[in-house]
């Protein structure tokens, strides 16, 4: 083993133990700064508020950085390209199975949707198969995987990973099924593609300065909407009655509908909604009814139907909306009945 | 020698385009630096991700917004 490599790994792991030292100690430190320092009165709204704010917002950053970090790194062995070479002329079933869960590790932003949607259907990746994976892509979400693993313990996060990846296989493939690949722009198929970027192999050193530049990208862009999710579900904490959501947000059987529509034209990332959806549910707010809403939030955008707009027809779009909508509301639905 | 950098205009290709300047300047090229910024021209090079950089016509990096550290490394 190099020397450079070997100094990468003396780091890592002082950095790790830092990281857990410090992590271990944060609703100690909540506490002490919200009854000693501040002197706030156990038990009142404002206290309950301030400490579960100054508890989560670390807490929340701190599992940020290291997830982005680590997910950046898993994410230095896929590129676009490689993903469009592993899908191209795969059969329908095999396919949608395949495009759902490469969408969770390769590299995408929603800015890419249209030029990844073109690169895909013109090199002979079926139409379902190509929203298979623009399905999954968004909505699988590593950051909120990681925030649901740490905030609701592994069941929560293994449902919301194997719905999402259903919701998507499922909705490529019924699209797929419906033959509207007419209902796709015209000038898309008449889009020449050149061969793209060249594989590169990357060394350790350059995986993890990967890993680094995801950090500093998706924590520098989403550090302020974890702030004001925080804020938000800080708010419900200490000011919403208990039970008070099971009302709204409970089993009834217009709840889960609501939740998506209400979700739609909210944009935020996974980063912000989930500490919302954490308020919500320790409020009696039902499991399935918040993952739809969390679901809506974060896989269906209007952004992003604004920029689908450009290489789908109306018709398609809509089907598409709709498709992954019932899909998200049969997900609600189902865990408010079994849970 | 043309540098060209592809993308649709969102902040990480104008903060590559800037980065492929100084670049340029650094190492004293003779080069000319175009933005591409017609998604249909961008596909032609077969780039699904931007923002991507070529030179000369043929694409060096795709999906990155490289340094001109990095950058000044592909042109030598």
């Amino acid at each position: 083993m190099s020397k450079p490599t070997n100094t990468y790994i003396w780091r890592g792991a002082a950095g790790l133990a830092l990281w857990w030292l410090v992590y271990r100690h944060l609703a100690a430190a909540a506490a002490w700064l919200t009854y000693t320092l501040l002197g706030l009165k156990s038990g009142s709204h404002l206290a309950s508020a301030v400490e579960f704010f100054i508890f989560e917002v670390p807490k929340v950053l701190m599992l940020l950085t290291l997830v982005v970090f680590g997910v950046g790194i898993v994410r230095s062995f896929f590129t676009p390209e490689r993903t469009r070479r592993m899908l191209a002329g795969k059969r329908e079933f095999t396919g949608n199975v395949l495009a759902a869960l490469l969408g969770i590790v390769t590299p995408f932003c929603s800015c890419s949707a249209v030029p990844l949607f073109i690169g895909f259907v013109t090199t002979g990746v079926p139409l379902g198969v190509t929203l298979s994976f623009l399905i999954s892509a968004p909505m699988v979400n590593e950051i909120a995987l990681v925030l649901l693993f740490g905030l609701f313990g592994w069941k929560v996060a293994a449902i919301y990973l194997v719905t999402g990846v259903v919701i998507a296989i499922a909705a490529g493939w019924v699209i797929g099924r419906l033959r509207m690949e007419k209902h796709v722009e015209a000038w898309v198929y008449q889009t020449q593609t050149g061969d793209g970027a060249p594989d590169e192999e990357l060394d350790w050193p350059a995986r993890i300065r990967f890993g680094l530049d995801a950090v500093k990208d998706i924590v520098g862009r989403v550090w302020l909407y974890v702030l004001i999710g925080i804020g938000v579900g800080a708010g419900i904490h200490g000011y919403v009655p208990e039970n008070f959501m099971a009302s709204i947000m409970g089993r009834t059987w217009w709840s889960v509908p609501v939740a998506v529509l209400l979700g739609v034209p909210m944009y935020s990332n996974a980063a912000g909604i989930i500490p919302i959806v954490q308020a919500l549910l320790g409020k009696g707010a039902a499991l399935g009814t918040v993952l739809a809403f969390m679901m809506a939030v974060i896989g269906l955008s209007l952004p992003e139907a604004i920029i689908l707009r450009k290489v789908l027809k109306p018709l398609l779009l809509t089907v598409f909306f709709a498709v992954v909508a019932a899909g998200i509301m049969l997900v609600g639905y189902l865990f408010n009945l079994i849970m | 020698m043309k540098i060209q950098i592809l993308g649709t205009g969102c902040t990480k290709c104008k903060k590559l385009a800037q980065h492929a300047e100084e670049a340029v300047n650094g190492l004293g090229l003779d080069a000319e630096i175009e933005k591409v910024t017609q998604l249909s021209d961008i596909m032609k090079f077969g780039v699904m991700i931007t923002p991507a950089l070529a030179v000369n016509g043929v694409v060096k990096s795709a999906g990155k917004l490289l340094s001109a550290e990095e950058i000044k490394g592909l042109l030598k």
